[in-house]
């Protein structure tokens, strides 16, 4: 017995290398809180470190919405200095919590028509954005000798019964682009809608990979369900190994965009590195990372994209839309909404 | 009505547990299985109950091959050296399980559990906790639940030997008695010779898995079939033929301690090497004439002194031929 | 005999201090935000959330999935136990090793091999169970079977046999043999076990809200829902405390129905299969291929390409620092192997001095509320603990938040009913007259834990200590919260990669997950091994 005693200490004593190697708090170290999607190429970070003298450190905080909430919480005494992943969903929660501080990056002509609106335009920087759409299985209608679905209507029609996957909206960020779509696009009527798609049997999953990675045909799950809520940049992926086009592709009549911004926080220890950060982020060298890093389009459009994403990620000519003022207003409203329309 | 046990063995692993046994236990008899620890003697018993599974060989009842009878269908009774009451359940409870799970009317379980507590000694405890009981009080109990279905075969494993002496040789005599007034079968396994003298009408004795005398009490008492036998029987000495011979004996002989009697007209001499005294007698060591050192005894009033030359006598009752080497 | 009583205390204190640094505070502080709005004390805004009916639906969904789950984790469970602790076969230490493995499997990557099986096109499409409330109760028996496997198994293996054997000689048939013997005897390893399913289950988080597709909702999915999407902190308070006083009343409850009765221990040699235990093997080997089927999923989707043909090229990726990390899914495994032995020596330290605590004779009510006190930790929303370091352990002097000591802390905390649950019961067996005799020889309270009470434990408390280690190896909910950038967790990369929209990540994920469960697989094998 007093072996095992024996044998705890060491251990804790051997364990103690991953605890002290990290070193992080030394100075010098710029905190960036990030989604759980964040991405970056090593090179392109150690550029900024080494031009700034400052060592980057990113701390992932959940999604976009558990990202500004944790802010929200912890404004009194920030867990960084810079943000990176709001997107223009909770933009207006974390800017009229005031968990921002004044900073703009200089924009680029072509980046300009991200800039948010009101407030929020002095405290938010765009710096990439994607299209939350519908994705449909080609090679599924194909193989079935059916017509692929076409608009939001058509996802009601009894020929696509079964067919639908999406991730929740209280779950998902693209899950509530989607609802964001459906009100943008029905009003008032949107539960009305909502109603009919579960009606012609919408399978409602917790996150993205479920719905993409299980239910969807094209997916890795091979699953049952050939339309799935998706991005538009989610197609080149589907190019199969040696082959040159897609099997499926986007539906650029139910897109709704989402824009992610980044921004200095409020109280931060190194505000001058963080508005260096946010600075950094239009960048070339970090702007044409963005697709292959986090799936994403680069806020300056003039960004040169990969050969199959200017090919096949085409984006939304008139992506929906929502005042940020109004989904800040109605966010809790429409989810308890949907919940009690959609959940038991 | 009998228990036959034949060609046993129980193999654990590479070992023999028990080798080769043959056993017979008449009607209403008590056979004493004796045996030092690790002889197998349990293990021969858990074969009869249909605990383990013999390697080879039967266990029959009545001529009726139990090997196929699962544990709960043979009809015996078990109980262990500690009892393994159920520590939850009252005295009452312990000792009426076995008709409860045989579903007998809740008025006969009573009628029962109380004749039962009496037979053992334990009247009015039937409300009592086994955790509120003395060592002794609990393996009565245990005994009342085991005689309570009328087994035709109890199994007794070492039932008293966590008990202090006193206490064991008392309850070894209660143990007969009730045996005795229930009529009941039993199959009794000891270390200890004199709790088997007092329970048993038979004896079996048990060494390294092997079975090497079965007798009655006073055959196996009078004839041990071996030195080591001899020994474990509670004999101080055994001899040889040729030191036999000079103590007037014919064979193997073994001797009790109190086999040789210091008397002044015996026909044996010797020096006294030792002395000591205890409440009934002297014990004394006596170098004895051409024979060797051995244990000897005298009456307490007769003074004797170390390096004393003095005259024995051996005292044949007290003496056991040892049939065997 | 001041001093000994003031050892005694300290032996106490320690254990309390941490729990109340480390646990009471930062919850309170998450709930206390709920309770106080605009500076002002409001306790009924928060009442008035428990009336929503909507808080019934959720109350109601979780208190009988949990239920159900619990019933079948101790149905599938104790049989399991039983022929994998009291039976000796060929590769039983093999078989109880893999039955851990569920419990620490990441829920999203168990969402994704029950998605597999039960999908449509999947193994087991034909029962169309996919979606449904019972997909979620089989997932979350699945996490939990081993549970009561372990629980159970280690009390039974002390039982003695030999009470079991003079009842089968009394004439009692084997299912009389179980129902009055074994049964009652087992009773407080089973209730232990099933308070501690319970609790899990009706706490679960990610099986929910994966297997659920949004259309179930249990009080912790709704926590999490209400903290991190709408910041509606008054409803999370409001559910966090229903949680605890439902918590409380069952912990009361398992007291009650749980109470030890007096057991000699004595470890019985495992026997042979005989022929009347078919029917309770079958039914094991069931429930064992019923663990294996979605494991095997995993195997068999970690393995397989996008077209359909086989390729070890996740398991390859394993060793690579993709962009999207901070680090490999290797380092991954060893900062989870590093952090977990620590968790596991703070949650073993702790929580043996807390099973001494309770199991000491003598002391009265206290030690029955110590002893529920460190359970409480295993029915409070891991999104309400978490939260709770961000917001209290902020400043001077438990400046903790970028603490690298914070992650095993929290995952002790997770492990720590676990270890007091498991090694309490063998504890309260020891005869007293022991620790007074030591005690009498001139030890004082410490040193009777150790050389006495712990000469008899130490097995169960190595195998609590297994189960503390795998516990912090799959560790998730709380981790995800206080983790290091720099050094971060297999399951928090898992989690990661499988989160993104990438086919290849995604497989990456499920090979690191088929790592994770070998990892886990292998550490309690060698438990298994130490075990005589």
């Amino acid at each position: 017995m007093r072996r095992i005693l024996l044998l705890l200490v060491p251990l804790a004593a051997l364990s103690g290398c991953a605890f002290s190697g990290g070193g992080e708090d030394a100075p010098k170290t710029v905190t960036l809180v990030t989604h759980d999607s964040w991405a970056m190429d090593k090179g392109v970070i150690a550029a900024f470190e080494k031009k700034t003298g400052y060592r980057v450190r990113t701390v992932a905080s959940g999604d976009a919405g558990a990202l500004v909430n944790k802010l929200v919480l912890t404004k009194s005494d920030p867990i960084g200095d810079a943000v990176y992943g709001i997107d223009n969903t909770f933009a207006s929660r974390a800017v009229d919590a005031g968990v921002l501080a004044d900073h703009t990056a200089s924009l680029p002509t072509s980046a300009e028509a991200f800039r948010p609106s009101g407030e929020a335009a002095q405290q938010l920087t765009p710096i990439d954005y994607g299209d939350v759409c519908m994705n449909v299985d080609n090679a599924w209608y194909t193989a079935h000798h059916q017509t692929p679905p076409a608009t939001l209507d058509d996802l009601t029609k009894p020929a696509y019964k079964d067919q639908l996957v999406v991730p929740g909206p209280p779950t998902s960020s693209p899950g509530l682009a989607f609802l964001l779509t459906t009100i943008a696009a029905k009003g008032d009527a949107w539960p009305t809608y909502w109603k009919a798609l579960l009606a012609n049997g919408l399978k409602v999953d917790s996150g993205w990979t479920e719905a993409y990675e299980t239910d969807f045909t094209a997916g890795g799950g091979k699953g049952d369900r050939p339309i799935v809520l998706s991005y538009a940049s989610s197609i080149p992926d589907t190019i199969a190994k040696g082959g040159t086009t897609p099997t499926t592709s986007a539906l650029l009549d139910t897109c709704f965009r989402q824009v992610e911004y980044a921004g200095v926080l409020k109280g931060a220890e190194h505000p001058k590195i963080a508005a260096e950060l946010v600075d950094f982020m239009l960048t070339n060298a970090f702007q044409k990372q963005l697709p292959s890093q986090m799936y994403v389009y680069p806020a300056v459009t003039t960004t040169a994209l990969p050969t199959e994403w200017a090919r096949w990620a085409k984006v939304a000519t008139k992506p929906y839309a929502i005042p940020a003022e109004e989904i800040a207003q109605e966010r809790t409203t429409w989810l308890r909404q949907w919940r009690d329309l959609a959940t038991q | 009505m009998t228990l036959q046990v034949v060609d046993l063995s129980v193999r654990f692993g590479d070992t023999l547990a028990v080798d080769d046994v043959d056993l017979e236990v008449a009607d209403g008899q008590v056979l004493a299985v004796l045996g030092p620890s690790g002889c197998g003697k349990s293990t021969l018993l858990r074969a009869v109950a249909g605990l383990e599974q013999p390697a080879t060989g039967t266990v029959s009842w009545d001529g009726a091959d139990l090997a196929r009878v699962p544990v709960h269908r043979r009809g015996f009774a078990l109980m262990f050296q500690d009892g393994q009451l159920f520590a939850g359940q009252s005295v009452a409870r312990n000792v009426g399980y076995p008709l409860r799970i045989r579903h007998r009317p809740r008025a006969e379980t009573a009628r029962t559990v109380t004749e039962l507590l009496e037979l053992v000694g334990l009247p009015g405890y039937g409300d009592r906790l086994p955790t509120t009981l003395s060592g002794g009080e609990r393996q009565r109990v245990a005994l009342a639940r085991a005689l309570a279905v009328r087994p035709r075969l109890l199994l007794l494993d070492e039932p008293l030997s966590s008990l202090d002496v006193g206490l064991r040789e008392r309850l070894a005599g209660d143990l007969r008695e009730i045996l005795r007034a229930a009529g009941t079968t039993a199959l009794y396994v000891t270390h200890d010779h004199e709790e088997a003298f007092t329970v048993a009408d038979t004896m079996a004795v048990m060494r390294a898995g092997r079975l090497v005398q079965a007798g009655t009490l006073a055959d196996v008492w009078r004839h041990p079939a071996d030195a080591d036998t001899a020994r474990f029987l509670g004999y101080a000495t055994v001899l040889d033929a040729g030191a036999a011979a000079l103590l007037g004996v014919p064979g193997t002989v073994a001797l009790r301690r109190s086999a040789l009697r210091l008397e002044d007209d015996g026909d044996l001499t010797g020096v006294v090497v030792s002395t000591r005294s205890t409440p009934e007698q002297q014990r004394l060591v006596v170098d004895l004439d051409e024979v060797g050192r051995l244990e000897a005894v005298a009456a307490r009033d007769r003074a004797v002194a170390v390096g004393e030359r003095v005259r024995l006598r051996l005292d044949t009752s007290r003496v056991a031929v040892v049939t065997g080497p | 005999m001041t001093w000994r009583r003031s050892s005694t205390a300290l032996l106490a204190a320690v254990p309390v201090a941490v729990l109340a640094v480390f646990f009471v505070y930062p919850v309170v502080g998450m709930v206390g935000r709920g309770f106080v709005v605009d500076g002002r004390f409001a306790p009924d805004d928060v009442l008035a959330v428990l009336a929503r009916p909507r808080t019934l639906r959720v109350l109601w969904f979780t208190v009988w999935s949990a239920g159900l789950a619990t019933l079948v984790c101790v149905l599938a469970g104790v049989p399991l136990a039983w022929a994998l602790h009291r039976l000796s076969f060929p590769g039983r230490r093999l078989l109880r090793g893999l039955v851990l493995v569920p419990f620490v499997l990441p829920t999203v990557v168990v969402g994704v091999a029950f998605g597999q099986l039960l999908a449509p096109a999947g193994w087991l499409g034909f029962l169309h169970l996919q979606g449904t409330a019972v997909a979620i109760v089989l997932a979350l028996a699945f996490f939990n079977v081993s549970v009561v496997v372990r629980t159970v198994g280690s009390f039974w293996e002390d039982l003695d046999v030999r009470r079991e054997e003079a009842a089968a000689a009394l004439g009692a048939t084997p299912w009389q043999v179980l129902r009055t013997v074994t049964l009652p005897t087992l009773l407080p390893g089973v209730v232990g076990a099933a308070t501690v399913v319970f609790l899990f289950c009706s706490t679960s988080f990610g099986v929910v809200l994966t297997m659920g597709g949004l259309r179930y909702a249990n009080v912790e999915t709704e926590i999490y829902l209400l903290t991190t999407q709408e910041l509606d902190l008054r409803g999370a308070a409001a559910l966090s405390v229903l949680q605890l006083l439902v918590l409380t009343a069952l912990l009361a409850l398992a007291h009650l129905t749980g109470r030890a009765v007096p057991v000699d221990r004595v470890r019985a040699r495992p026997r042979r299969p005989r022929r009347g235990d078919l029917l309770a093997l079958g039914w094991s080997a069931l429930v064992v291929a019923a663990l294996l089927l979605p494991m095997l999923a995993l195997v068999v989707r970690s393995l397989a390409t996008a077209g359909g043909g086989w390729t070890l090229e996740h398991y390859r990726a394993l060793g690579h620092v993709s962009a999207a990390l901070p680090a490999s899914a290797l380092t991954g495994l060893s900062n989870s192997a590093q952090i977990a032995l620590v968790a596991t020596a703070l949650s073993m330290l702790l929580g043996v001095a807390v099973a001494g605590l309770v199991t000491r004779p003598g002391g009265g009510r206290w030690r029955s509320v110590l002893d529920g006190a460190f359970m409480l930790p295993l029915g409070v929303s891991a999104v309400t603990l978490g939260f709770g370091f961000l917001v209290t352990l902020d400043h001077p002097p438990l400046d903790l938040r970028a603490s690298p000591w914070l992650v095993p802390i929290a995952q002790a905390m997770v492990a720590l009913p676990l270890v007091v649950r498991t090694v309490a019961p063998v504890l309260r067996a020891v005869d007293d007259r022991q620790r007074q005799a030591a005690a009498s020889l001139g030890a004082g309270p410490l040193r009777v834990l150790l050389t006495v009470d712990l000469a008899v434990a130490w097995r169960p408390l190595l195998a609590a200590a297994g189960f503390a280690f795998a516990v912090s190896l799959g560790e998730f909910g709380a981790t995800s919260f206080v983790v290091r950038e720099t050094t971060p967790t297999l399951p928090v990369l898992i989690y990661r990669l499988i989160s993104r929209p990438d086919a290849g990540d995604v497989g990456t994920a499920l090979a690191a997950s088929v790592v994770l469960a070998v990892a886990t697989a292998l550490v309690m094998l060698c438990v298994e091994r130490v075990r005589p």
